[in-house]
């Protein structure tokens, strides 16, 4: 078939609150290949989860206002009918949630858990659908499986839950998953183990991912591209290798900066970004970034950049005055001079 | 890994705090099985010094840092902090001891008290040990808030909703450094939050480090964040210890084997490292209620023998202030093998 798999342009999903609208998704557009990963980071509240969520349609029907549109496979699905939305879950798209102990059903055994939705999308035999569950079991890494098909979630421990839910998003063959935040829950070892139980599964089954995390260093070795969000948009987007070597948006480059590296000697200073996340419901004029930004300037304040690709090809950014070009260089060198702290051109 | 022994200890005159033989178990209802939280684990820390305890959960390294607070006493050892033994002390004597420990946890939301001012939370330890007059106990309040980088003006009146998780931690932080205390327990500070803020914090513990004169036991599951912030790193798995040693030296040659497989777990954020040209561990961490004899690393360790089942490695000098128990350590330069997780439960199906 012709085309990306799935091609969103400028969505947006707020919320109504009785604070006011909260933008937490606000004008992201990208696209995503088939068999391709795409990383998407960024900090609490910065939309990465609503995006995802947004894509699959699993969003509340009260209070949500959304525009824009999510094409999968050339078919708008953006306000596709629950109905229809229902035929792509599980066997077209699917998802792994962050906390493995909550997304499983617990007075459910682990079998039918599997065989669920293999049953209902693909309406399989019983004994059929039982095998295809143990294969499942098996290939995700969990030792003795016709056994396991029999127990509670309870009866595992995290890193086998977060497996089951693996198996349970790949039971019908999506062509597309979702994985958000699925290691955060989990200890390093183990997350290291499931990071590459996704990875194989990806690649066997040459399935595309979007792989949402606040860990630049889950994404380094494992996505294809990688888009940065910021204040529910996207800053920059670029292949892995160029997003690392040609940082170009300043919040890119001061989160990498804020990481403790472990190369780095003992009691490095960090250069921690200062103050805080910004409040969705009070978004400022200009660049959302700009109040922590080291490179801002009065007219970032005023204006705000759009993401557009400059440089290495697929590479884009949001930033009148981005790392590494005469303009940065300036806006920095201007702002240091008058030994402005963050934000403070503003 | 395993680890009893306590050769990696210093001279007790230098430290201001000395762990012996500490074992802490939790019983398990009436069934007489026991959950073995900290078994044997021995640590010291020299004044002004930052010990970084690392393990992942389970390891034992937060019941380690409630047993030096005696939160609760530990079964049996030793807990000597400025050369009195606190796990013999009991009431008033104890309790005339906590002004000079204190601790922060890891969800700075939750571990403050939302229906209380700012200004009540920070100042309750000078009230409870009737530190100064009224005045007095103000003026420090702001002096804390101003040097954890709040503005006292803003925040005294303000309660805990109204701040994010990064301010309160600082809060955190000033109600903890304000009865001075010599030592300061840090249990996962930083985890709860965003990247862009956990450095700042790391900043301010090193500041208030410096300026209040604080040693720090620094737990963490975070490899990269307890090596910027150490002076000696303790490594722990399953309530032992595996491996103690300076950063440097113990993240350059890791000596332990798990601590290998820790090290090459952690995620990079360098494209050119590939994620699945790392050996990475098999199986996971076993049942505290009943671990496994001898080594307790023993069934996950790809270097294992058949003599890990029955003998408990004793921690061992190397060289450099480095120390690990474990029968067969690695040597500098030596990497774990690619295929580590074969010999695991729980393994990748082949």
């Amino acid at each position: 078939m012709e085309g990306p798999l799935l091609a969103v342009s400028d969505l947006r999903t707020h919320f109504r609150t009785a604070r006011g609208l909260v933008r937490a998704v606000d004008g992201v557009s990208c696209t995503l290949e088939r068999g391709r990963t795409l990383g998407v980071v960024g900090e609490s509240g910065s939309g990465k989860t609503v995006l995802s969520r947004s894509i699959m349609g699993l969003l509340p029907k009260q209070n949500v206002v959304r525009s824009g549109s999510v094409r999968f496979e050339g078919r708008e699905i953006s306000s596709a009918d629950p109905r229809t939305m229902r035929g792509l879950w599980g066997t077209e798209m699917a998802m792994v949630f962050q906390d493995p102990m909550t997304s499983l059903n617990p007075v459910m055994r682990i079998g039918n858990q599997i065989t669920e939705s293999l049953r209902y999308h693909l309406e399989v035999a019983k004994d059929f659908a039982n095998d295809t569950a143990i294969a499942l079991l098996h290939s995700v890494g969990i030792p003795e499986p016709e056994r396991r098909m029999r127990e509670y979630p309870h009866q595992l421990s995290g890193g086998m839950r977060q497996r089951v839910t693996i198996a349970i998003a790949l039971a019908c063959g999506p062509k597309l998953l979702f994985a958000d935040e699925p290691t955060t829950a989990l200890d390093v070892t183990v997350q290291a183990q499931i990071l590459d139980l996704l990875q194989l599964q990806q690649s066997e089954r040459f399935m595309a991912m979007i792989l949402v995390t606040h860990d630049l260093g889950v994404v380094a070795g494992r996505a294809d591209d990688i888009a940065v969000m910021y204040a529910g948009k996207i800053v920059e987007k670029a292949s892995t290798r160029t997003l690392f070597t040609e940082v170009s948006h300043p919040y890119t480059e001061a989160l990498l900066k804020s990481i403790p590296r472990l190369a780095d000697p003992s009691h490095t200073r960090l250069e921690a970004i200062g103050g805080r996340p910004p409040d969705l419901l009070k978004l400022a004029r200009g660049c959302k970034f700009a109040p922590r930004c080291p490179y801002a300037r009065p007219r970032c304040a005023e204006e705000e950049p759009v993401l557009s690709e400059s440089g290495s090809p697929g590479h884009s950014f949001a930033c009148f005055y981005a790392v590494g070009t005469p303009e940065g260089a300036d806006a920095l060198a201007r702002n240091r001079a008058v030994g402005a702290s963050p934000g403070a051109g503003v | 890994m395993a680890g009893s022994g306590t050769a990696h200890l210093r001279s007790p005159e230098d430290a201001l705090l000395r762990v012996e033989h500490l074992v802490v178990e939790f019983p398990l209802g009436r069934t007489g099985a026991k959950v073995h939280a900290v078994s044997d684990v021995s640590i010291d820390i020299l004044e002004g010094e930052t010990l970084g305890l690392v393990g992942e959960s389970g390891c034992g390294k937060s019941t380690t840092g409630r047993a030096i607070m005696q939160l609760p006493p530990p079964k049996s050892g030793s807990v000597v902090f400025e050369g009195q033994d606190l796990t013999k002390l009991r009431g008033e004597s104890l309790r005339s001891r906590r002004p000079r420990i204190q601790m922060i946890f890891q969800d700075p939301i939750s571990s403050l008290n939302p229906r209380r001012r700012i200004e009540d939370i920070v100042a309750e330890g000078l009230r409870i040990w009737k530190v100064g007059d009224e005045p007095a106990r103000q003026a420090k309040v702001d002096e804390v808030l101003d040097a954890v980088g709040l503005d006292p003006s803003f925040a005294r009146g303000r309660r805990p909703h109204e701040f994010s998780g990064g301010q309160c931690q600082r809060i955190s932080i000033a109600r903890a450094v304000i009865t001075e205390p010599r030592l300061l327990i840090c249990d996962e500070p930083v985890s709860a939050l965003d990247v862009s803020v956990q450095a700042q914090i790391i900043n301010l513990l090193e500041e208030m480090k410096a300026r209040y004169g604080l040693t720090l036991v620094f737990i963490a599951h975070d490899l990269a964040v307890v090596k910027n912030v150490s002076d000696r790193v303790a490594v722990m798995y399953l309530g032992k210890m595996c491996e103690v040693g300076p950063p440097d030296v113990l993240y350059r040659s890791p000596a332990h084997p798990y601590t290998a497989a820790l090290l090459a777990a952690i995620p990079v954020p360098d494209p050119s490292v590939k994620a699945v040209d790392r050996p990475h561990l098999g199986g996971e961490i076993p049942s505290p209620i009943a671990p496994p004899s001898g080594c307790r690393f023993r069934t996950r360790c790809p270097l294992v023998q058949e003599r890990c089942a029955s003998d408990e490695p004793q921690i061992e000098p190397l060289e450099g202030g480095h120390f690990v128990a474990c029968h067969f350590p690695l040597r500098p330069g030596e990497t774990l093998p690619m295929d580590g997780s074969a010999s695991a439960v729980g393994a990748q199906p082949a």
